[in-house]
């Protein structure tokens, strides 16, 4: 097996690496996001059936999208982390969690605050609702299950466990309005094609993107910080310029 | 067979047996888990006896009837199927419309009679501007065919009876 594969699986390789990356992904997603919330609130039309009260789709559904998507790449994560023993992906697992549970939380209030005018209630216990609900709970779940082990490999070990077992939840999110009567209406993007305007698209697939951005260079500030305080016993830790002053 | 190998066949068995069990288990509670009953499957007894529930469908065009109180409405929710008769006192969401999609929670009475206390407005996935829908309103009209849409509206609306006010 050629080693340089798992060249920056190290957390020393990959703590410089990070540092670098992350302007790549900071700059971009700020910039995207206010091009993104342009588009949003001042190009795209009103729609025809809720006029001006739909835009708030432009935050809900790129938080709701990546609510799912950064389970699945914990969980994905938190899988290699097992199965190979790297330090690193386990690390990366731990650092994605506040994040998701963040954009969980986002889609649940921001869908509140649309549920509200729009169906005539604040929340329903329908099973789009129900399920993304218990997608928040398993990122806290997870959060407070690693934050409870002192050991950071058996922490490793326990959350990866639940993360993975979590991951069934994400497809039934997803297929939740196909599968069952629900008060939430179908998916808007589908694998066929997007029933939506085109300025209203572009908005969305913008701060989509943007949002994806912060979520890469937010996660790499903080497995910066979850490497430096796992590592900080040794040798090249204790050699950082940042470390010593 | 590497430890390696193992622990990655442990983990792919037991997500595939896990999501085997929720599926069954979700397959099981299909009817608990689904918002709302259909008006068919209302007048099939599939819903409820004596208890609230859901209803779910479309508001049947012209079947909107505001009584003289202006707080209480007739109307009927249709699933193109069936139909049933509704009556809610109350302030309607923004959205409630004739052909538009509704969830009222409410009991069934005699006479097959829903009477709700709660009408949530269901809006569907597509976002157009205000031209663009009358253009395709317009476009779906020409296409309709008069004579058989007219006489089929009028069919649909029947007065509500006298008795049926709380």
């Amino acid at each position: 097996m050629s080693i340089n594969w798992f060249k920056y699986a190290a957390p020393s390789n990959f703590y410089h690496l990070a540092g670098k990356l992350i302007p790549w992904f900071a700059v971009p997603a700020a910039i995207l996001f206010v091009v993104g919330m342009y588009i949003g609130f001042f190009v795209a039309p009103p729609d025809a059936v809720q006029s001006e009260a739909y835009r708030i789709i432009f935050i809900h559904v790129p938080a709701s999208i990546l609510s799912m998507f950064i389970y699945l790449i914990m969980a994905g994560y938190a899988a290699l982390g097992l199965i190979f023993n790297t330090r690193l992906s386990s690390m990366m697992a731990t650092s994605l969690a506040p994040t998701g549970a963040l954009f969980a939380f986002i889609s649940l209030w921001t869908g509140a605050l649309w549920g509200k005018p729009m169906w005539g209630a604040w929340w329903v216990w329908d099973a789009r609702l129900t399920s993304e609900l218990i997608l928040l709970f398993l990122y806290l779940g997870f959060i407070a299950l690693q934050a409870s082990i002192d050991d950071p490999r058996r922490a490793d070990r326990a959350g990866a466990l639940l993360a993975i077992v979590g991951s069934v939840n994400v497809p039934i999110i997803y297929f939740s309005v196909k599968w069952w009567n629900t008060l939430h209406q179908g998916s808007t993007i589908k694998f066929t094609g997007t029933s939506m305007h085109i300025a209203m698209q572009q908005a969305m697939f913008i701060t989509l993107a943007a949002c994806w951005l912060y979520v890469v260079a937010v996660s790499l500030a903080r497995v910066r910080s979850i490497i430096l305080e796992r590592e900080r016993s040794t040798q090249w830790v204790s050699e950082l310029s940042e470390v010593r002053s | 067979m590497t430890p390696r190998k193992k622990r990655l066949m442990f983990i792919l068995l037991g997500l595939a047996l896990l999501g085997g069990a929720v599926g069954l288990v979700l397959f099981a509670l299909k009817d608990n888990v689904s918002l709302y009953f259909t008006p068919t499957q209302v007048f099939n007894k599939e819903a409820p006896q004596g208890r609230s529930f859901r209803i779910g469908g479309l508001v049947e065009e012209g079947s909107v009837v505001r009584a003289k109180d202006g707080l209480t409405v007739h109307f009927k929710i249709t699933d193109t199927a069936k139909s049933m008769e509704v009556v809610y006192k109350g302030i309607l969401p923004d959205l409630f419309k004739e052909g538009k999609g509704v969830v009222v929670q409410g009991k069934l009475q005699e006479g097959n009679v829903f009477y709700a206390d709660e009408v949530l407005a269901k809006h569907d996935e597509n976002y157009m501007p205000p031209e663009a829908k009358d253009a395709l309103d317009k476009a779906q009209k020409s296409q309709e065919n008069q004579p058989v849409t007219q006489p089929q509206k009028n069919q649909y609306y029947t007065p509500p009876s006298a008795n049926s006010s709380k």
